[in-house]
């Protein structure tokens, strides 16, 4: 896979007119938002299904609650709204989907520090370790457009809570053969024998980039999109800490919470634990600048995860 | 229970003792032989610490044998000290987090105005429990989106857990914010007079197009002199010497 000439797109873009044309073949979907459905796409549905689209205005804890009720009726529900205001609904995340294991898919734009200009209080550098830490939650986020759709195609034919993460800014699609979205499994996007990237969202290509870099320099990457962080797909770790042997999660969320985290728990309880280096968020929270020049702040970039990768292969030895 | 368990919150489940048994005896159309009958009307107990109360009805309607009562808040039971979607069946939200009720109430009755269900929702709340911002986020959903057949229960005993609801937070006048987020609203009926309860429940029960809610007037710890009018039996189990003078009083 390379990754140059690559069309564009935000993975928030695919929400509406997945749920649409998952409707219009038969599903049983209702879409609750809480004053967002423009940003989020969620309005797509509103046009095409208005009785099954219900705003509760700007009162995401309501929604929330309101959407476990919706579910005990045997709709799908979809709660739509940025990732940082999903987070506003935590307990209610806990006691009125979590615990009850209801049907309710959580689908959250604007995830992510790549926000951009909207500042601190709009980048959710906590979304994964909240949606993770909610038992019967499945936490999912896409690596493109493409996945994102598959993602939520996946999440309305699955019973029980699901978190999707999307982002706001357009990033370039990496699945332009279509989806290979499973979930609970890593994709293998390149192999590699020296080192593996583990990375999700939009880190996903800025690694795929990291890695073409690295091959220039005789460092062969492994590259496997973690596009499911909760459950892990353990199996695809083990066998990353043993072909490879070491291994960098790359992440747009703070690291000693995140997929990394999750991932280092993982790895430390396997028989052949490995070196691990973490790109990510570290312990500070966002700035106003263009979505690209955050991510530039925070080190999420493709020159990041190959000094990462650098360090990590260092160690090894 | 509360006794034998040596746990528990006594004082509301005993101000709402009338107003469960005649939601579960004259008011709601269920079967306890059909927990999962989807025509149902469903109870949501929305201050979940009531437990007590909560199960004691569900028992004596039907659901469950009535000797499982003594299991209440014990190991391996199923009657956990607050209430679990399912667990037993009849049990129809999780809660103890205050507030959420109401809001699960709506989307059940969204959830059945979509599948053509004319169904009632009947969500019991404590006054204390409306110091919670979520209950007033609900009640201006379910006058926006023109909900019926929704109906809550705010059983007025005036007291939370720490003190006197006057003394901790001052929500008053709850029937006057209702009315102006577009409710009809009931106030002031006894909620220990079984015919007043039915007469306000079956009003409630036929409004349309509107929810409705009833304030009933309450006394914690209700038939126990001791326990009447006290915060200190909000959520602390009666002693040895207590519980046999309350079952006294009771008899």
């Amino acid at each position: 896979m390379t990754t140059t000439n690559l069309p564009a797109a935000a993975t928030r873009e695919a929400l509406g007119p997945t749920l649409v044309r998952l409707q219009q073949n038969g599903a049983n979907i209702v879409v609750v938002d809480a004053d967002l459905g423009k940003s989020t796409s969620a309005r797509t549905f509103r046009d095409a299904f208005p009785e099954r689209f219900f705003t509760f205005g700007v009162a995401e804890q309501n929604m929330i609650s309101a959407a476990g009720g919706l579910a005990t009726l045997g709709h799908t529900v979809i709660a739509s709204t940025f990732a940082v205001f999903a987070e506003h609904a935590f307990d209610q995340l806990r006691m009125s989907v979590a615990q009850p294991k209801l049907n309710v898919k959580v689908v959250a734009s604007h995830g992510g520090v790549s926000t951009g200009e909207d500042g601190a209080s709009a980048q959710s550098v906590e979304d994964y370790a909240l949606f993770s830490s909610l038992v019967n939650f499945t936490v999912c986020v896409p690596a493109d457009v493409v996945e994102a759709e598959a993602m939520v195609a996946a999440a309305v034919a699955t019973p029980g809570p699901w978190y999707i993460r999307t982002g706001r800014p357009k990033i370039p699609v990496i699945y332009t053969d279509g989806p290979r979205f499973q979930v609970g499994k890593a994709d293998m996007l390149r192999e590699g024998t020296d080192v593996t990237i583990v990375a999700c969202g939009l880190l996903v290509e800025r690694s795929l980039r990291a890695a073409e870099a690295l091959e220039a320099s005789g460092i062969s990457a492994r590259v496997l999109n973690m596009g499911t962080i909760r459950p892990l797909d353990v199996a695809a770790l083990e066998a990353a800490a043993k072909d490879t042997g070491a291994i960098v999660v790359a992440e747009e969320h703070l690291t000693h919470s995140g997929l990394g985290a999750m991932c280092a728990q993982a790895i430390a309880a396997t028989t052949q634990p490995v070196p691990m280096e973490f790109v990510g968020v570290q312990s500070r929270y966002g700035e106003s600048a263009t979505w690209d020049e955050v991510l530039e702040i925070m080190g999420l970039t493709a020159d990041g995860v190959e000094a990462a990768a650098r360090k990590v292969v260092a160690r090894k030895r | 229970m509360v006794y034998g368990a040596q746990s528990g919150h006594i004082g509301g489940s005993m101000s709402s003792t009338e107003i469960l048994a005649v939601l579960y005896g004259r008011i709601m159309r269920h079967d306890p032989k059909r927990p999962g009958w989807v025509e149902r009307d469903r109870f949501i107990m929305s201050k979940g610490h009531c437990t007590p109360v909560q199960y004691a009805t569900l028992a004596e309607s039907g659901y469950f044998p009535v000797d499982e009562l003594s299991t209440f808040r014990k190991k391996g039971t199923r009657l956990q000290g607050h209430s679990v979607l399912g667990k037993p069946e009849g049990v129809e939200n999780s809660a103890g987090a205050l507030g959420m009720g109401l809001s699960f109430g709506l989307g059940i009755r969204l959830g059945m105005r979509l599948s053509n269900i004319d169904a009632h929702v009947y969500v019991l709340m404590g006054d204390g429990e409306q110091d919670e911002g979520q209950v007033w986020e609900a009640a201006m959903a379910a006058s926006h989106h023109r909900v019926d057949r929704l109906v809550a229960i705010i059983d007025r005993n005036g007291i939370q857990n720490d003190d006197f609801t006057a003394a901790t937070m001052r929500t008053e006048p709850l029937d006057e914010k209702y009315r102006a987020f577009g409710w009809e609203v009931r106030a002031g009926i006894d909620g220990h007079n079984l015919e007043a309860v039915e007469e306000a429940l079956a009003w409630a029960r036929d409004v349309r197009g509107k929810p409705a809610l009833v304030i009933f007037d309450t006394v914690k710890g209700k038939g126990v002199s001791f326990m009447e009018n006290n915060p200190n039996f909000h959520g602390a189990a009666p002693s040895a010497e207590q519980f046999a003078r309350a079952m006294e009083e009771l008899a």
